[in-house]
């Protein structure tokens, strides 16, 4: 519907796909990363009994914008031994991996960026670009360490994605479909209808499909929380290993990109963890703009439902952050080959089996 | 035809966040399995044992809680000990009920930095957090009683500096019951959990036969499996009028002298020394703890050995007195400069990420490897 | 198993998540001090004797102290429990940045003179402002003094020199009497 309405008004197609694909990026994901920044300092700090930022601004609220203003500010150093090409474009494939998820993924049922057929095959491709831009900046830092480290990270990546892909290959044979928005309509109503819960197909094997379901919805988290690097999967940068991986000889803005496309990651991720497994952004219960009769409210109720939950999935991953220890890398190696891919797989053969009933 | 290979020598050098203090460790590499790991220390040396020899008895004091900052009480207790034993001189209970209980009040805040420390290595940074949000308590009873969080001048030769102040007692016991509980919120936190066993068990398996051969004294010793403790086998101050049980390893998730056992064995031991510290306040007696502090310390010609249980294994002071109101020499047999030689043993055929992870388990205080 | 200690674990974090935070806010809210805080030093100059007890005391050698003897009719006055001060004391200078906060040379006072405060927060910009001089009397007070008893120490090596010529004399004139 989006895309209809800028091709009337601008009276061009490709320009009308354009504003339609960076519009949610601007408006939502870029505040969005902005925030997390903030929430995630606020929320380990009330878990360790502390109290975070609290001086600029009440209770610390504009303190992203002082880091922002601190990493614009910054010289840009860039050593003489460093390949040039390589360390300026390292960044940006990271940040276009990441960000350019969100074209593809439906906020509400009229805002959809661009409405592809192949929009998970989409997604899982476009995210290869960041392993890319790892390995790209691991070389050109010119230090052994950082090598290393942006190694030990692209093989992590390389290998957290084959669970992830047998989970959404999964996904794929209880709904047909790879295109995100049919994804979601299949899960609408309430919230019996959510794929979690079996989806909207009829008969028993509705009720069979519940428990390889929920073993589906925990590998592909735990999968995606390692692509996106986090504790317990977080080696690449981990400060108390040797240095801070592949991101050291960074300073200043591409600096900045970095981290932003580590938030932005986040919500990535737990985004396609909610569309494939949770509804989307279907409501639960059902929309208040239909009991009272204003169907332009149903949209905007959508886009709130999707982003609760959105954020629900990032807090979750917070919450284990400030938990859990770190895994060492052949143990990391361990749990995705040992452990996660016999089970993903075995949960492929048996969901295949109970859709053919 | 066979690949060459060649060794790589890689430098954890003086300044990183996780070797508690300044030490260089120098580590030969195969691929990523280390061959050897050579400490260079001396970063920390601050002549401590050559400048005894300009002060006075008494003035010595505060020279020793700076060697290990962290555990300063035990510093001056085993000073206090040796320098009696010269002296020939029997101080009152009083005192050395309260010598006890600030000795194990310390115990407790030493090994709860070990063990945040620790965990902050492997990555779990908040039970760091918990640890010295606890430790802050435990340094605000210190603070009521000598006037300083960290450094005390508290323990003097002949007595204790002040006497407890009238509400001491009472905020010692309720300590002791806020603490009890938080041990086990570490335990579910991090002691058990998966991920931490997966890092630290089979990890630096210390045997006990080389432990005893390089001379390995304190929390290491008895991980391995040994019932050593001078609390109990050399018994000092009122010690022997105490109950309580010695932790030992015993290869509860892995082998018998591995990481996780020197860190559940400090564990144990916290919870050993609220027992003490709930005894001791009970048989306290009343007196006066000025009475014995000679007026001027003038010690026979002669040497002493005094030794004490420090947090981390046997403090020793060996002095040598000719007379005089100075010290002829003083050395200090620090515990964490013998436990450091083992490293080398400890992390053969071991990857990058675990010398970490056995070196936050020795549990070295630099300022006592140097002094 | 594993499973299950990391839910065991994340409990333990999600219940302090609503606990009260134990932080204080410094610079607004100062902590409040026992009152045996070890903190700097004040020397109450109306009650030192100039007795060197505590500068000897000192393990890191951060007093410096001098002291003048005084004239014989000069009246200094007494302390607050009853001691008669006999002399001036010219120079008592603490090197703050040397002292170590140890009380060692709190305990020997004999008129409790010097003791720790409570102040703790007392950086300043320059090193040299660092050497607190808790001397009450001015420059060219301390001089008169030094003055007046290299005065005095000169009149009497002065009068002992005459007594001693004239002693000599005396010795020098009686054998000629008995003669």
């Amino acid at each position: 519907m989006i895309y209809e309405y800028f091709s009337n008004l601008t009276g061009s197609e490709v320009l009308a796909s354009i504003i339609s694909a960076f519009l949610p990026l601007f408006l939502f994901i870029l505040p969005f990363a902005l925030i997390a920044v903030l929430l995630e300092r606020k929320v380990s700090a009330h878990m360790q009994d502390r109290l975070g930022p609290m001086r600029v601004g009440y209770h610390g609220i504009l303190q992203t914008i002082a880091d922002i203003l601190k990493l614009i500010q910054k010289e840009d150093i860039i050593a003489d031994q460093n390949d040039k090409p390589l360390f300026n474009i390292a960044p940006v494939l990271v940040f276009a991996g990441s960000y350019a998820v969100f074209a593809a993924i439906p906020f509400s049922s009229s805002y959809l960026g661009s409405n592809i057929d192949l929009g998970l095959f989409f997604i899982v491709g476009i995210s290869g670009l960041v392993v890319a831009g790892i390995l790209m900046a691991g070389w050109a830092s010119n230090n052994k360490y950082t090598l290393l480290g942006a190694m030990r990270s692209a093989a992590q990546l390389i290998s957290y994605e084959i669970p992830t892909i047998m989970i959404v290959v999964t996904v794929l044979m209880v709904t047909g479909t790879l295109n995100l928005k049919e994804i979601t309509e299949l899960q609408s109503g309430y919230f019996w209808n959510w794929l979690i819960f079996g989806g909207n197909i009829a008969g028993i094997a509705k009720y069979l499909l519940i428990p390889f379901m929920f073993v589906g919805f925990v590998i592909i988290y735990i999968s995606t929380l390692a692509e996106v690097n986090r504790t317990p999967f977080d080696i690449p940068e981990a400060e108390s290993e040797l240095v801070s991986g592949y991101h050291t000889e960074y300073s200043g803005m591409k600096f900045a990109m970095f981290f932003l496309a580590e938030y932005a990651n986040m919500f990535a991720v737990s985004a396609i963890v909610v569309l494939l497994f949770f509804g989307g952004y279907h409501s639960p219960f059902g929309y208040l703009g239909n009991t009272l009769g204003l169907s332009w409210l149903v949209p905007i109720e959508q886009l709130f439902w999707f982003t609760f939950k959105g954020i629900g999935f990032v807090l979750v991953q917070m919450w284990l952050r400030w938990t859990l220890p770190r895994l060492r890398v052949d143990q990391l190696m361990a749990v995705c080959w040992k452990y996660l891919i016999p089970i993903a797989f075995v949960n492929l053969l048996i969901v295949g089996l109970i859709t053919l009933l | 035809m066979a690949l060459k290979t060649e060794e790589m020598t890689l430098n954890m050098g003086p300044q990183h966040p996780s070797t508690h203090g300044v030490l260089r460790l120098e580590l030969q590499l195969d691929g990523e399995f280390i061959i050897d790991v050579t400490p260079h220390i001396g970063y920390l040396h601050r002549c401590f044992e050559k400048h005894a020899e300009f002060m006075t008895y008494p003035q010595v004091v505060p020279y020793t809680d700076r060697m290990d900052y962290l555990a300063s009480m035990y510093n001056e207790f085993g000073y206090a000990l040796a320098v009696e034993k010269l002296l020939g001189i029997e101080v009152p209970d009083r005192v050395e009920y309260i010598r006890v209980i600030m000795g194990e009040l310390q115990r407790i805040a030493s090994h709860l930095v070990a063990l945040g420390t620790y965990g902050a290595d492997i990555g779990a940074v908040t039970p760091f957090l918990f640890c010295f949000r606890d430790r802050e308590k435990i340094l605000s009873l210190f603070e009521m009683a000598s006037g300083a969080r960290l450094l005390y001048n508290y323990i003097w030769v002949g007595g204790v500096s002040r006497d407890l102040p009238p509400e001491f007692l009472r905020l010692t016991k309720e300590f002791v019951d806020y603490f009890r509980p938080k041990i086990k919120e570490l335990n579910d936190l991090l002691t058990f959990n998966k991920i931490f066993i997966e890092r630290t068990a089979n990890v630096g398996i210390l045997p006990l036969d080389v432990a005893v051969n390089y001379g390995i004294t304190g929390p290491m010793l008895r991980a391995s499996g040994l019932k050593w403790d001078l609390r109990k086998n050399d018994p000092y101050s009122v010690y022997d009028k105490l109950e309580f049980e010695i932790p030992v390893g015993n290869g509860r998730m892995g082998t018998v002298g591995d990481s996780w056992d020197r860190y559940y064995v400090r564990i144990l031991e916290m919870e050993e020394s609220l027992k003490i510290v709930e005894q001791a306040l009970k048989q306290i007696p009343e007196g006066d703890v000025l009475s014995a502090i000679p007026k001027r310390i003038k010690p026979p010609v002669g040497q002493v050995y005094g030794r004490v249980e420090n947090p981390r294994g046997e403090l020793g002071y060996f002095i040598v007195s000719d007379g005089s109101v100075n010290p002829k020499r003083i050395k200090v047999r620090g515990p964490s400069f013998v436990n450091l030689a083992v490293i080398g043993e400890l992390c053969k055929g071991h990857m990058i990420a675990d010398v970490i992870s056995i070196l936050g388990s020795i549990d070295i205080v630099l300022g006592e490897v140097d002094r | 198993m594993a499973l299950s200690t990391i839910l065991i674990g994340m409990k333990v974090t999600f219940k302090h998540l609503f606990e009260p935070a134990v932080t204080i806010q410094y610079p607004d809210v100062k902590p409040q001090l026992p009152t045996r805080e070890r903190n700097r030093l004040y020397v109450n100059m109306d009650d030192c004797i100039g007795c060197d007890q505590c500068a000897r005391a000192c393990p890191v050698n951060c007093i410096k102290i001098e002291t003048v003897k005084s004239l014989p009719g000069e009246d200094l006055g007494q302390t607050s429990n009853g001691k008669r001060k006999a002399l001036w004391v010219t120079t008592f200078d603490i090197d703050i940045a040397k002292c170590c906060f140890c009380e060692l040379c709190v305990f020997p006072c004999p008129t409790d003179c010097i003791y720790m405060t409570d102040v703790y927060e007392f950086s300043e910009f320059e090193r040299n402002n660092l050497v607190y001089d808790f001397v009450t009397l001015t420059y060219s007070e301390r001089k008169e003094k030094k003055d007046n008893y290299e005065k005095m120490m000169a009149e009497k090596a002065a009068q002992k020199e005459a007594e001693a010529k004239a002693k000599e004399q005396s010795i020098k004139d009686k054998p000629e009497e008995k003669k």
